[in-house]
């Protein structure tokens, strides 16, 4: 019989995820797995991970890992890339590490044109520290530091990091994806390919924002948190290329 | 080998890059902005990497990441610029990576002053960062010194896996003297020493689950947290080897003035002068101010010696809480400060070693 799926090599048998049920951070690691499976990678792979949930799975992987300051991560994937150019940097931050504490690095690493892959997962919210107002948090949207929920005139509006890159000259490869329905998980699984392919390429800053649920924090059903997704998040958050040259 | 003429802070740079440092980031502030000048121009022309970081912040991981992947790697600032630094600082010393940095310190607190002064001390040796790390931290006097110790810093990063601190001044930073510069190490050389970290470094390793490179800042397993603190105070137990201090005249002594860096630079030329009216006065210079070399103060005659002289330009007076638990209540200590910039001056001291000497 021919094998067609097979558990990536990159996730150690004998661990537990320490994710929520529901979470798509172990949807989007396993992505990051099958990818470099796929182009040959583990290897040269090393993960810049964030503070929060995203370090979450440093426990359970195979390959090199280093955590970060919280936010710092593109800066130490800028020390490791420009001194290790032959290996494959990337970091893997939420909304709070990127968009927020890190937001001032962000923007730097990626108008260097840093030749690095970013993943970037929105959840809208802060999971590790309980469901505090995240940068990306919808109006309206209850967290614990905004009980009545997102106001524009006392908190400001979501940010839409895909957009402010855009801005700049220098990023190559911007794509906003998410992992509600399967097509958007094989759509995201190839974002994360097209991000990996760019660097090895030399071809500078990619960044994969992938728009996920946080069930816990936003007080939904996994099952309600794709509804939510779908009708919530996408709206604010459009999916698709961003930039791509 | 000939001498050349150098500003400090660009010979501390230069001792870098012969010490096999290729990565530098750094952001621009008064008064250390030759070292990150020297390193722009200097990197492209021995294969290495400069980068002028968006903040402190941001050049430090660097820093944290560059030394991380293997790389001897550096980074400077001035004191409210260390403070900024302090978060990957205490990353360094948590994850054991081997960095060099250099505080060419401020005259106080907040912005401070831009002119030389030493009132970094406390945050240079006490806590330089969140979590209780030590580091070793070395305090040249001469631009001769930096240009060593600043050579020595990264055989002792590398061989402790920690972050070593050169804690210097505006004197020393701007001053020009002539230096004999240490042997470039060669391409070979730094191959090697980057070959030697291949197992922790990360770098991409072959699939082996026990085996990938794992860099940790910190620890989820509170058993195993507490052991890698317990790691960590043993290595800095073990650096009482390391202790590095110049005592001068001590032995018969009458007042011995106790200083480091550029004001034991004029302290000594106060106990040369002293000595040379017959006044028996002696020296006590901390070379490394952490570990500090308290054992040197036994070597005192406390039978003849009428007061410690605790010489610093910091107000409130900082090293003279270690100089106090070297002279352990055995003599008076008393102290001839100056701060905000404001250069320590031969009189001051001259006429404080009077005044004790004259009691």
């Amino acid at each position: 019989m021919e094998k067609i799926y097979s558990r990536t090599t990159t996730i150690q048998e004998d661990k537990v995820s320490g994710f929520c049920p529901g979470c798509m951070h172990s949807t989007v690691v396993k992505l990051i797995g099958e990818v470099l499976d796929e182009m040959g990678l583990v290897d040269k792979a090393v993960m810049v991970t964030g503070i929060g949930c995203c370090g979450l799975h440093m426990d359970y992987i195979a390959y090199d890992t280093i955590t970060a300051p919280h936010g710092r991560a593109t800066a130490v994937a800028t020390g490791m890339k420009r001194t290790s150019p032959d290996s494959l940097i990337f970091t893997y931050q939420g909304d709070g590490d990127f968009a927020s504490i890190g937001l001032g690095e962000s923007i730097s690493a990626a108008n260097r044109g840093e030749n690095i892959s970013v993943i970037f997962i929105n959840n809208g919210i802060y999971g590790m520290t309980g469901g505090q107002m995240a940068p990306t948090t919808l109006l309206g949207m209850k967290a614990s530091t905004a009980p009545k929920g997102r106001i524009a005139e006392e908190h400001g509006y979501p940010m839409h990091m895909c957009e402010i890159l855009n801005q700049l000259t220098a990023p190559c490869y911007l794509e906003r994806t998410s992992c509600n329905t399967p097509q958007n998980v094989i759509k995201t699984k190839n974002a994360i390919k097209k991000a990996f392919k760019n660097q090895i390429e030399g071809k500078g800053f990619s960044m994969v924002e992938i728009v996920t649920s946080c069930p816990t924090n936003w007080g939904l059903d996994p099952l309600d948190a794709l509804d939510f997704i779908e009708q919530k998040m996408l709206p604010e958050f459009p999916l698709g290329v961003v930039r791509d040259r | 080998m000939a001498r050349v003429l150098m500003k400090g802070c660009e010979a501390i740079a230069e001792a870098a890059v012969r010490a096999g440092c290729r990565f530098f980031a750094g952001y621009p502030i008064t008064p250390q902005n030759e070292i990150p000048e020297y390193f722009a121009r200097r990197m492209p022309e021995v294969g290495g990497t400069f980068v002028q970081g968006e903040s402190e912040v941001a050049s430090v991981n660097m820093v944290y990441g560059a030394a991380a992947a293997g790389t001897r790697s550096m980074t400077s600032s001035s004191s409210p610029g260390i403070a900024l630094k302090s978060e990957g600082i205490s990353y360094c010393a948590a994850a054991r990576i081997p960095i060099v940095y250099a505080n060419i310190s401020r005259g106080g607190p907040g912005v401070g002053a831009i002119q030389p002064a030493q009132q970094d001390y406390f945050q240079a040796t006490k806590a330089s960062g969140n979590g209780g790390f030590e580091m070793l931290v070395l305090a040249p006097s001469t631009v001769q010194e930096a240009v060593d110790l600043t050579y020595a810093a990264f055989d002792y990063a590398d061989r402790d896996r920690n972050p070593v601190l050169i804690l210097a001044d505006g004197v020393i930073g701007t001053m020009m003297e002539p230096v004999e510069l240490p042997p470039m190490k060669t391409d070979e050389e730094i191959a090697a020493i980057k070959a030697g970290k291949a197992k922790w470094a990360c770098t991409g390793h072959q699939l082996d689950y026990a085996n990938r490179a794992w860099i940790q800042p910190g620890q989820w397993n509170t058993q195993i947290m507490q052991q890698e603190n317990e790691k960590a105070a043993a290595l800095y137990a073990s650096w009482e080897k390391d202790v590095q201090v110049e005592e001068y005249l001590v032995e018969d002594a009458e007042v011995v003035i106790a200083a480091y860096g550029v004001s034991a630079r004029i302290g000594k030329s106060v106990v040369d002068l002293c000595r040379a009216a017959g006044k028996k006065a002696g020296l006590i210079r901390p070379i490394t101010v952490h570990p500090f070399p308290y054992a040197a103060f036994d070597h005192i005659n406390y039978s003849v010696c009428k007061a410690v002289l605790d010489v610093e330009m910091s107000i409130p007076a900082q090293l003279v809480q270690d100089v106090r638990m070297g002279v352990k209540g055995r003599c008076p200590v008393e102290t001839c400060l100056c701060s905000g910039g404001n250069i320590m001056s031969r009189e001051a001291v001259l006429r404080a070693v009077d005044a004790i000497l004259d009691k």
